[in-house]
């Protein structure tokens, strides 16, 4: 089966991403209501949070960490499928990326962006947020170079920085044929603007070229490293089912487990609302499934071997945690994130499942969600079972406020991200017509053997 | 400018492990406390209390967790097969370890924890954002947050005790992690007086208010530096000492009469609190 019809003209192509900027379906329109709405209602939770002090939100000591860190490392996980797909996909030379990697990667910003918030929320006094940035001062203060949360602040700085870089450079061969195409008003100024005079000369696609694969490049070590020292957060710690050795790792095939499966729902969701059913086409969608479940796959074995090292040491405290992680008050969910996390994906192994959209749409849903319980339990579990016998057994549960927080941040990410599709190309243009051209090419010169070499585009 | 003064000082910004590199001279506050003296009647907690400004949360936030006693006594069933009024119990004073090598130190991003010459572990209410960081890395939860502005919003002292303020302590805003200062207003008080008199503090000359308040002074505190101080006595007595990972008590086949431990050595803090374990019936 081919990615996607090779008989598409160029224009079309053209035509149907314009048509994206200009009129989706009207769900478009009901999904950006309820962003509003919960955004709205989160940022009611932050004001009254602000004026009142953490405490409104439930936490004490010694659960002085809740839900506000695990979907902190929810959406910074999040962020990693966006450079797979834009980039490291791009140096494999997978093609079935290309209709599909411009709102992976947009995914990718507004996910740190969203981070980035609960970075704030989380601090007792984030009006002095500016105290963690090693600036220059007069009074010669630096923060602490050795607290990796500092190195978690300088990673995320760096890693959005230069996604939006990454996001941007893609983006402006499509910018200038919006701005060629688009009727006179605001919108042609703003995409003249961001176009940057291109051309499309060979100079320019020569340059172009080149600039895109340096900062791909560059992204690729800077994605891995990211989420490993997000994981030292807890692994640099003394505290039991924190102080793990192999947390980057699984830190990082987690991230992209959960990345995989959000651009799985957003896929389904953007094909239908802005209708690229002739670009998000079923065989990109089984490529991406297969994807990831080889990730799920891996995240499944790296957490049996996260639990069989714990289980077969002699650390005694960490053992009775994740005893008390399978037994205690938090074993409903620590149950719901492996069956979420391991069993659900099976139903990728399943082959007529594999481009059923209502039953992907689902699936992928769960999988978000035992992702997300999983940084949970990570982070809660270990404040009611820690080392400190005084702490044990203490349970402190969220609060509506915290809940409405957590709530909020999906409302924030869907707006960026919806206002983005609408008002940037979500497929590439480009590199669409990149793809039927080699097609066509290919079938001009050997028309027989088409099945087998597209094939060879899974990876 | 301020880089030159990172570089210049990067020997006061890394230490290679704090049990090598501090001097110690002349103080090195430390305490020790006799479990089988403490009658768990929470007198030091209240003189706590009293003395650095905590504020009373009340019943609700209380039973939230988000009580700010910096010396707590925990209460620890023994398992004796009796019921409620007969059953054994132990008592546990617990506060600030003050340790070494603080693992809440190194984790907080805007080194908003410090350790001082003499041996405290310092928290700068000033610098703190409130990232919690050091709490979650405290093996003795005893980090305390302001989960809410006590002092105005919350109004924990309403006007007529406002004369009952220690005016020596800051009181702390929202947003500020706190926890024991072994009394520090006090002993820089006390500092303070022998540097102007040329000499150091001698043994006695301060006290911390849990100290001063134990009917059955099962709390010592004092310079560990100082040969003549009763904390510097029972230590040796104990074998306990500061850069030890493992008691002496346990190295012993067959039990000892040593009773000095310190809580969680091995995960190798180096607290600044020795605990005597309290002699049991069965053990006489």
């Amino acid at each position: 089966m081919k990615d996607i019809r090779e008989d598409i003209a160029w224009a079309k192509i053209n035509q149907d991403v314009m048509k994206s900027l200009e009129n989706p379906r009207p769900l478009y329109w009901v999904i950006l209501f309820f962003a509003v709405l919960t955004f709205g209602i989160g940022i009611g939770c932050e004001v009254y949070q602000y004026q009142m002090g953490m405490g409104v939100a439930n936490l004490d000591n010694p659960h002085v960490w809740g839900l506000y860190i695990a979907t902190f490392i929810f959406w910074i996980g999040m962020s990693h499928s966006g450079t797979l797909l834009s980039a490291i996909l791009h140096l494999m030379h997978a093609d079935w990326r290309k209709p599909i990697y411009r709102f992976a990667e947009a995914m990718t910003t507004f996910s740190l962006m969203t981070a980035g918030l609960f970075v704030m929320v989380h601090l007792g006094r984030l009006w002095q947020f500016y105290y963690a940035v090693p600036y220059p001062n007069e009074r010669w203060v630096w923060p602490n170079f050795q607290s990796p949360l500092l190195w978690d602040a300088m990673a995320i700085f760096t890693y959005l920085s230069s996604s939006v870089l990454f996001l941007f450079v893609g983006m402006i061969p499509d910018l200038a044929i919006a701005r060629d195409n688009m009727h006179s008003g605001w919108r042609k100024k703003l995409y003249t603007l961001l176009a940057l005079g291109w051309e499309g000369t060979d100079r320019q696609w020569r340059n172009f070229r080149v600039t895109y694969l340096t900062i791909a490049c560059f992204l690729i070590p800077l994605a891995v490293s990211v989420h490993s020292i997000v994981a030292s957060d807890f692994g640099m710690s003394q505290q039991p089912g924190w102080h793990v050795t192999s947390f980057p790792p699984y830190f990082v095939a987690g991230a992209l487990y959960s990345g995989c499966a959000a651009i799985i729902t957003l896929f389904i969701i953007l094909r239908y609302v802005f209708k690229f059913e002739d670009y998000m086409t079923l065989p990109i969608l089984k490529k991406i499934v297969r994807l990831t479940f080889a990730i799920a796959m891996v995240w499944t074995y790296l957490n049996c071997v996260e639990f069989a090292s714990v289980w077969y040491s002699h650390d005694a405290v960490s053992k009775d945690l994740l005893i008390q992680k399978m037994t205690g008050p938090y074993a409903p969910f620590w149950w719901a994130m492996i069956f979420c996390g391991s069993i659900v994906p099976l139903v990728f192994a399943i082959k007529r499942f594999q481009t059923n959209i209502p039953v992907l749409f689902a699936t992928s849903l769960l999988l978000n969600l035992g992702m997300w319980l999983e940084r949970w339990m990570i982070v809660s579990p270990t404040f009611s079972h820690g080392y400190y016998p005084w702490t044990w057994d203490h349970d402190q549960w969220p609060s509506m406020i915290q809940w409405g927080i957590v709530f909020g941040s999906f409302g924030w990410f869907t707006l960026l991200f919806m206002v983005f599709c609408k008002m940037f190309p979500s497929v590439s243009m480009y590199e669409v017509k990149e793809m039927v051209y080699h097609r066509t090419l290919h079938l001009k010169n050997n028309g027989t053997a088409v099945e087998q070499t597209v094939e060879q585009g899974v990876h | 400018m301020s880089v030159t003064n990172l570089l210049d000082n990067w020997a006061a910004v890394r230490h290679f492990h704090p049990i090598d590199d501090k001097p110690h001279d002349p103080y090195k506050w430390a305490m020790a406390i006799d479990l089988d003296a403490c009658i768990g009647c929470n007198a030091c907690a209240v003189a706590c209390y009293a003395e650095n400004n905590l504020p009373v949360v009340g019943r609700e936030k209380f039973q939230h967790g988000q009580v700010m006693h910096w010396m707590r006594i925990e209460r620890y069933w023994n398992e004796d097969d009796r019921e409620f009024p007969d059953q054994g119990a132990e008592f546990m004073p617990m506060m600030c370890q003050q340790c070494e090598a603080a693992p809440c130190e190194t984790v907080c991003p805007v080194g908003a924890t410090n350790h001082t010459q003499d041996g405290l572990n310092s928290q700068i209410y000033n610098r703190c954002i409130g990232s919690r960081y050091c709490s979650a890395n405290c093996p003795y939860k005893v980090r305390y947050f302001n989960w809410y502005d006590y002092p105005t919003t919350d109004n924990v002292w309403p006007a007529e005790m406002n004369y009952q303020l220690n005016p020596d302590v800051t009181v702390r805003g929202k947003g500020v992690m706190e926890k024991c200062t072994f009394c520090v207003q006090r002993l820089r008080a006390a500092e303070v007086t022998a540097k102007g008199e040329g000499r150091i503090v001698r043994e006695g000359e301060v006290q911390t208010a849990c100290q001063q308040s134990c009917p059955t002074n099962a709390i010592s505190f004092g310079n560990l530096v100082d040969p003549e101080s009763r904390v510097h006595k029972q230590w040796k007595a104990q074998q306990v000492d500061l850069a030890k990972d493992e008691q002496e008590k346990d190295k012993q086949e067959g039990g000892s009469d040593l009773r000095g431990y310190r809580i969680f050595e091995d995960l190798r803090a180096y607290p600044s609190v020795m605990y005597l374990e309290r002699v049991r019936e069965s053990a006489v």
